[in-house]
């Protein structure tokens, strides 16, 4: 409330107003009339069929209640064989993106790097998350075909530009004296990221790992709806035969997969950091 | 520390032998389970196409370029779509998070035992969930177009926002909610001037963050029917115009790199 121009005598006796979010009333107000008049304008434009919706609420209905009584068993080999195709490309990319990603990290780095390699490393970066993982899938479906594979190396490369961007930072911001201590000793560069950096990222890395493993399972869930592998095509053959319970049992398949995931990722990080 | 002495030559090692020794054990088991993932995917790719592939890809750059300028006209409409998902799917969301968020914060909970893990499984669930997955269920109940895609993306960011929102509420300084409680006001009161003034500036970074997010999710949602300019995308792969293709992730690359720009910007002048 110590604002320059705060007057006692004009407030005495008014009752207290909470401040607002925004601190310029000419910016507020045209907020607000930028944003009622972009719900205006986009409301209309959204064509909602609402007697097909109403129709539909029956479906989804009887949707949340196979949630009761999901079916595991009468396509169990399909479920079964996806939900392993699914494991399967979700460690392999994992670590194959995971060792990739490491030197990327190094040359993205502007302390450990010359300029050359780190603008080549931040491209390689930039591109990586800016195409997202379903098109990339579409791509390299085109490319190599159908299957796993190509989920695979969509995967690895998603994992590269997500691991990479943030190992680069957290080198960024690492304690440069520990560093310079380990060159001082006379220590080659190799010994230098080995003794010098790399235990001062350790931990941050095996953070992000799991964390991109978490991930990756996620994603590895719709890869194949495009064909490139995974639980996502038996899923989606599910939804087109109406067979709301198998589709209830993988989507509870994958969140308590997820969930696993997640526990353990939280061990893991409060034990290493 | 682990010291190794070879004929009365200290030098120093970083782990003691059984270490070591449990270390490459790890590292076997790993290398082992990484091997079998692969021989497991290499037993299901057709290596014959994998061998292609170069040919394939040349093939597809020279029919892809140069992009089909001119179709760009058509695709005003697709965007708007697209912007008009992200937006509003956000918004519902973030109405819809608010009050979960509330609900799972250990120190707003009205009661840890039964409200919260509803709470959290609310979380869990819509989070883990990818929002292709549910644009496809929301598909088959309520049937193609813009207002299922709205729907999807709000579903799936509704996870998202309530977990960052309720860790934000559980960092909140304790002593401004006590000294709003000591004035003698309601429960409500305490919520919106001790805890909404604190998480604000939480709320608005994690709602453009989140729009950011879903530029990017609302873009493909179309390939599964759910609106948007992913709608023109499948339209064109199906019919193999290559040209339409580019053009198309083009244009989503420009939107992806706006959109992440407008964020960045709005997040700075927030925090």
């Amino acid at each position: 409330m110590s604002s320059p121009d705060f007057d006692l005598d004009a407030r005495l006796g008014k009752p207290w107003k909470k401040p607002p979010f925004v601190q310029r009333p000419w910016l507020r107000y045209t907020l607000w009339m930028g944003f009622v008049a972009y719900l205006i304008a986009a409301w209309m434009t959204i064509e909602v069929d609402w007697a097909r919706v109403y129709a539909g609420l029956e479906r989804g209905q009887k949707f949340v209640l196979a949630f009761t009584s999901p079916d595991f068993t009468t396509r169990s080999s399909d479920i079964y064989g996806g939900m392993l195709e699914s494991i399967v490309m979700t460690v392999a990319a994992s670590v194959v993106g995971i060792i990739i990603s490491i030197p990327i990290a190094l040359g993205a780095a502007r302390n450990v790097a010359p300029l050359p390699v780190y603008l080549i490393c931040r491209g390689i970066i930039a591109i990586s998350r800016a195409l997202q993982e379903i098109i990339v899938a579409i791509l390299l479906v085109a490319i190599f075909g159908f299957g796993p594979l190509a989920g695979f190396l969509t995967l690895s490369f998603a994992t590269i530009g997500f691991l990479s961007k943030l190992l680069a930072e957290d080198i960024e911001s690492m304690d440069r004296v520990q560093a310079e201590a380990i060159k001082a000793s006379g220590a080659r560069w190799t010994q230098w990221i080995n003794y010098g950096v790399q235990p001062q990222v350790m931990p941050r890395l095996i953070g992000l790992s799991i964390y991109r493993v978490d991930i990756n399972f996620r994603e590895s869930a719709i890869l194949g709806l495009v064909g490139a592998g995974g639980i996502g095509a038996t899923l989606n053959t599910a939804f087109d035969r109406y067979e709301y319970d198998t589709a209830a049992a993988i989507l509870i398949l994958i969140i308590v997969i997820v969930m696993a995931l997640e526990y353990i990722s939280g061990f893991v990080r409060a034990r290493v950091q | 520390m682990p010291i190794h002495d070879t004929d009365g030559l200290k030098t120093w090692q970083r782990r003691t032998g059984r270490e070591s020794l449990s270390h490459w054990i790890m590292w076997l088991i790993g290398v082992a389970i990484f091997a079998w993932c692969w021989q497991q995917i290499s037993a299901s790719t057709t290596w014959f196409f994998v061998w292609d592939a170069p040919r394939i890809a040349n093939d597809i750059w020279t029919r892809a370029t140069p992009p089909r300028w001119e179709y760009i006209t058509q695709l005003g409409e697709p965007i708007w779509d697209t912007l008009n998902i992200a937006t509003l799917g956000t918004i519902i969301a973030l109405f819809l998070a608010v009050p979960v968020a509330f609900l799972a914060a250990r120190n707003t909970t009205p009661s840890t035992l039964f409200i919260r893990p509803i709470a959290l499984l609310i979380i869990v669930s819509t989070r883990s969930i990818n929002s292709l997955i549910w644009a496809l269920l929301l598909i088959a109940i309520i049937g193609p177009g813009v207002f299922a895609g709205v729907i999807a993306i709000a579903i799936r960011s509704i996870g998202f926002c309530a977990k960052l929102l309720y860790e934000a509420i559980e960092e909140i300084d304790q002593a401004q909610v006590e000294a709003i409680t000591a004035t003698g006001a309601s429960r409500m009161q305490v919520m919106a001037f001790g805890i909404v003034p604190q998480i604000m500036p939480a709320f608005a970074g994690i709602a453009v963050f989140r729009w950011d997010i879903n530029i990017r999710e609302s873009t493909v949602l179309g390939l599964v029917g759910a609106g948007g300019i992913g709608l023109q995308l499948s339209a064109s792969l199906n019919v193999l115009a290559w040209p339409q293709v580019s053009l198309i992730l083009l244009v989503i690359l420009l939107a992806v790199v706006i959109s992440e720009w407008v964020s960045a910007k709005v997040r700075g002048a927030i925090i």
